[in-house]
């Protein structure tokens, strides 16, 4: 993996105002960085701004503050049409619900080549075909599938249809905002197999949101842990599951059943309190170790250092 | 132990105007006195409907239960009328459902909903069913109860609200305690917190408790035996321990391998191709052979019985026939299985039963 | 199958078809051909249907059918009662029938004859109580086609002025039907338009534009329409313009409604993160899904219209003389209604089928519609 940057995110923050006075930070300053080809996983319970992070970079909602940079180009701010384009075609979505996130009204044709007809990609009718079963066939469907429509699909089919939409601009950047968690265990492997295949066929850079820790453990590279609108935590997967250092992340871990009836038997639950930390002092994101992210005051993060900086990262 | 439930050959249909969906195609389990038996299994699988048709709570019509015995200590529940399902439902057995949103009456108090039932079936006064519900929020946990029982459902968070539901459902001693995915809509913290309640009431009341899931975490969790069902079948049986360490159905195995463990590195997941058939018209023969690798020319033709592989331990696949030739699981899945030998019967041949 | 033993042979592993485990066995259709499938086997739909169809054939040519004109008066022939040959059996034999009472029994054969204008030889008199008891009865049957010597029928009799019920109840059904669905087709270009721009800007200009239906809603619907009817000739325009300038608001409040839970699903979040453009995620999306919607509060519409235009001339604030729509015939029927019921009874009936009908038809359209009915 190269250590170019991809997306740089800065000081981004995404308020909602709920009232006249009462304002919803459902993301409050997020900074971190997404490399070329990596997978970087976010997660966090619901209600923690993960959603809303990714909606946001997409431009979905204008943020609040703070910048994205895509290749180092700002993708927030005004912008001409001929730039928000060339925008599009690079960053895609796929979506939590595959029963919501297809238009019930239009032919499997006509949904995944919506991306080709705003762009201009297909020259003609034939070729737009052409495109689309290829696609359609990339992501394992028939190519008859067509000219069916989404109520036909099973859930998992239907989500490898949204797959398929995304990939029809050649786009680099894919943000899947919890894309299995709507799906029953035996498809969840069927798409997150897809993703990765995917991943390597056209060098594709993900951010992968999800609840579902094991999985998100399972497909991606670097790992952010989210707790009410702030990150928690950063380091790599394997790193952040080994040797958690927030107590959040410690919680979020322990609570995590695993098919595994022995396992289960003897697991301890580690409780979070919020209320434990220091509330003197403003918290700013630290590195513990290389690589590693903490949320600490000065005093944890000497504390931190001493405890877990020592551990040689495997 | 003695049998609370027993279930046998049970049918439910829903007549569509497509025709007839057959969502339960003879089903055969029993749940026993303090037991939880987890029911797992896909969308469409059966195992909601199942449920509630034990609860006599499917829609009629367009459902129907076509065939099958529901006894529940040794009653027919299948044929007793609405207004005796009643005095059972709430009583004797209850239920837990998915959305702790949509289980509770926003318009009531929640000490109220749980007097509910008290007062109902119970025949208790208020002043001795108050003091029930302050018991009660207290076994599930739920910090100054007296206060508490004053609010309503949208002054609790969404865990605390799950626990009002489980509350209400134990209010009246429960003998049988049907969970319908309890902790799906709820974030894995507050998950593992509800879990462990459950398992902690069971121990004081000696229930028996059905546990609908899809997620295999769950099960290994509190499961003391597990049934998978798929398009309407139970296709394996068994205690927790031979279905995670001993599983002998294939689709058992796609289930299993395709959960990542957590040390597990960059191989790939093992994946079950394909989608659920369509119970509208089931596919001849093993409603599976379609998604298995494993088929063999049987599973396109007849439908396998149940084999015996231990006395606990049963599986509804050809490949435990004598004749069916030796096949090993998917490597994810021997990897799960590794280090289990000792209390997993290692044979491979079932005896059919 | 205990004791069944499968052969050997079978325990062959079989190749899979990769293909086969995706395959799809029900058979493609479309969201409005499955809408059309469950249309079809609703039978009280299938009937209003009918029933519609019948109603707009006979508005267009049920006028051709005799000779009669809209406004051809003739005073010797007025209100005659309906008959249609061969129809005698449900009353309609052209005769009029009355019942008199008094004191002694030549009392109330003079009363019936007078009541018949004196053409003894026409009238058939049956004597109910002879008056013993201090009261008598007679019934006396009339036949004025006879009477007049008239060769020709009027099927629905004729009016005050001799004209012909027939014509004037199927072009007054005409002018209704016409009134309705201009009306109903104005309202939904305004108020799809309106409830669509609201809903899919939101924010500020929603609020504005909600602001704006509050105030026409708080104004009563009926002091508009009399001021408009004030200040605009009376007609059907006028009428029609009477009708939307407040009609349009539910059908934009639903509209709203339903473009506001569409515009946050994925699939419209989809759209635009691929880049479309707002009229492309209107036309394409938002507004095919809630066509449905649309569809069936029409449907809803047209039979309201015909009943606002019917209480209108009701009132006396439809149409002028001497054009016919159904409310200005209940109106003429309605003064007459003790002596002469007919001409009050056809267009009531026309009126109540095609009210019922298209209830009846809105309301399986809502069912076939559902998408909750399926699985």
């Amino acid at each position: 993996m190269s250590k170019e940057k991809l997306v740089e995110i800065r000081n981004l923050k995404q308020h909602f105002k709920t009232g006249r006075h009462s304002v919803v930070k459902a993301v409050d300053g997020l900074n971190f960085d997404i490399y070329k080809g990596e997978t970087f996983g976010l997660v966090g319970e619901s209600g923690c701004g993960k959603s809303t992070t990714g909606r946001t970079i997409i431009r979905l909602y204008d943020a609040t503050d703070g910048e994205v940079l895509f290749n180092g180009e700002n993708v927030h701010g005004k912008k001409d049409r001929e730039q928000l384009k060339k925008f599009n075609r690079e960053m895609q979505m796929i979506f939590q619900d595959p029963y919501a996130s297809l238009n019930p009204r239009m032919k499997v044709e006509d949904i995944i080549a919506e991306g080709m007809d705003i762009h201009g990609l297909a020259k003609d009718e034939k070729e737009r075909k052409a495109k689309v079963q290829e696609l359609l066939e990339t992501v394992g469907l028939n190519k008859e599938h067509a000219n069916r429509y989404p109520h036909e699909f099973s859930g998992g089919q239907r989500q490898r249809i949204g797959i398929a939409r995304a990939l029809a601009v050649d786009p680099s950047f894919i943000i899947a905002d919890e894309p299995i968690s709507a799906l029953d265990v035996s498809i969840q492997a069927q798409v997150v197999n897809l993703l990765k295949k995917l991943q390597e066929e056209n060098q594709l850079t993900y951010l992968f949101i999800a609840h579902d820790l094991s999985m998100v453990k399972y497909i991606s590279d670097r790992i952010g842990v989210m707790y009410f609108g702030k990150m928690v935590e950063l380091a790599d997967a394997d790193d952040l599951y080994k040797h958690p250092i927030h107590p959040y992340t410690q919680s979020l871990l322990s609570s995590i059943p695993l098919p595994d009836p022995d396992y289960e038997r003897s697991r301890e639950r580690f409780t979070y309190d919020p209320s434990n930390h220091d509330t003197s002092e403003e918290p700013e994101f630290r590195e513990v170790r290389p690589g590693h992210w903490v949320l600490c005051t000065t005093k944890e993060f000497e504390h931190y250092k001493k405890e877990h900086g020592a551990v040689t990262t495997s | 132990m003695e049998k609370l439930l027993d279930v046998k050959n049970l049918h439910v249909s829903f007549d569509t105007y497509g025709g007839e969906v057959q969502a339960v195609r003879g089903v055969n389990f029993d749940v026993k006195k303090g037991e939880t038996l987890a029911i797992v299994g896909e969308s469409g699988s059966g195992k909601s409907v199942t449920t509630k048709a034990l609860m006599q709570l499917i829609p009629m019509p367009p459902g129907r239960i076509k065939e099958g015995e529901i006894l529940f200590e040794g009653k027919d529940l299948a044929k007793l009328s609405e207004k005796e399902m009643q005095k059972i439902r709430g009583k004797d057995i209850s239920m837990i459902f998915q959305d702790p949103m949509t289980s509770l009456n926003p318009t009531m108090k929640v000490g109220n909903q749980i007097m509910e039932g008290l007062i109902k079936h119970q025949k208790m006064n208020k002043t001795q069913a108050r003091k029930r519900v302050v018991e009660l929020l207290e076994l599930v946990g739920i910090p100054d109860p007296e206060s508490r029982m004053k609010q309503y459902p949208h002054q609790f968070s969404g865990g605390m609200r799950q626990r009002v539901v489980v509350a209400i459902a134990l209010a009246c001693n429960p003998k049988l305690l049907i969970a319908d995915e309890p902790t799906t809509a709820l974030d894995v913290t507050i998950q593992a917190q509800i879990l462990e309640l459950m398992k902690d009431i069971q121990k004081k009341t000696d229930s028996g408790i059905i546990f609908i899931t899809h997620d295999l975490g769950v099960v290994a969790n509190v499961a003391d035996r597990v049934a998978v069902m798929y398009a309407g079948k139970i296709v394996e049986v068994g205690t927790v321990d031979d279905i995670f360490y001993n599983p002998k159905h294939p689709y058992t195995w796609g289930l299993l391998g395709s959960m990542p463990s957590l040390d597990s590195q960059d191989a790939e997941l093992y994946a079950i191709p394909g989608s659920p058939p369509d119970l509208l018209n089931p596919p001849k023969g093993d409603a599976f052979a379609a998604r298995n690798e494993y088929a063999m020319q049987i599973d396109l033709e007849q439908e396998p019985p149940m084999f015996k592989v231990s006395d606990t331990h049963y599986a509804a696949t050809w490949l435990l026939h004598e004749n069916a030739p030796n096949v090993e699981p998917p490597e994810a899945v021997k990897a799960r299985m590794k280090g289990m030998a000792t209390n997993a019967s290692s044979d491979t041949e079932g005896e059919r039963v | 199958m205990d004791n069944y033993k499968p052969q050997k042979e079978l325990f062959v592993p079989v190749e899979r078809n990769e293909g086969e485990s995706e395959k799809i066995s029900r058979p493609s259709l479309s969201f409005w051909q499955d809408s059309f499938i469950r249309f079809r086997k609703n039978i009280g739909a299938m009937l209003g249907v009918f029933v519609l169809i019948v109603l707009i054939v006979m508005a267009i040519f049920g006028p051709m059918f005799n000779e009669y004109g809209e406004n051809d008066q003739d005073l010797s022939v007025a209100k005659m009662p309906p008959k249609i040959e061969g129809l005698g059996w449900i009353g309609m034999d052209g005769t009029l029938t009355t019942v008199q009472t008094a004191d002694t029994l030549e009392d109330a054969e003079r009363k019936a004859l007078m009541r018949f204008s004196n053409q003894e030889e026409f009238i058939d008199m049956t004597v109910l109580s002879n008056g013993a008891n201090g009261e008598a009865e007679v019934r006396a049957v009339y036949d004025p086609y006879a009477a007049k010597g008239l060769e020709e029928n009027f099927w629905f009799g004729t009016d005050g002025l001799g004209r012909d019920l027939w014509t004037r109840t199927w072009l007054g059904t005409r002018i209704s039907l016409f009134i309705a669905f201009l009306a109903a087709a104005i309202d939904l270009v305004i108020g799809v338009a309106y409830g669509g721009i609201s809903a899919y800007y939101g924010g500020r200009v929603d609020n504005y534009m909600q602001r704006i239906i509050e105030i026409l809603v708080g104004i009563p619907n009926l002091v508009v329409v009399i001021l408009m009817i004030l200040i605009l000739d009376p007609g059907i325009l006028s009428i029609v313009i009477a009708l939307t300038i407040t009609g349009w608001i539910s059908m934009a409040r639903i509209v709203r409604g339903q473009i506001l839970k569409l515009k946050n699903q994925e699939f419209v979040l989809a759209s635009r993160t691929l880049g479309a453009p707002d009229n492309r995620i209107l036309r394409r999306h938002l507004v095919p899904n809630v066509l449905g919607l649309i569809i069936i509060n029409t449907m809803f519409t047209i039979p309201s219209a015909i009943f606002f235009e019917a209480f209108l001339s009701f009132i006396g604030l439809g149409l002028p003389t001497p054009t016919a729509s159904l409310g200005t015939l209940i109106d003429d029927g309605f003064s007459s209604i003790q002596i002469y019921p007919h001409i009050l009874l056809f267009p009531a009936i026309v009126i109540s089928l095609i009210m019922i009908a298209f209830n009846i038809v809105a309301d399986g359209l809502r069912d076939a519609f559902d998408p909750k009915m399926r699985e």
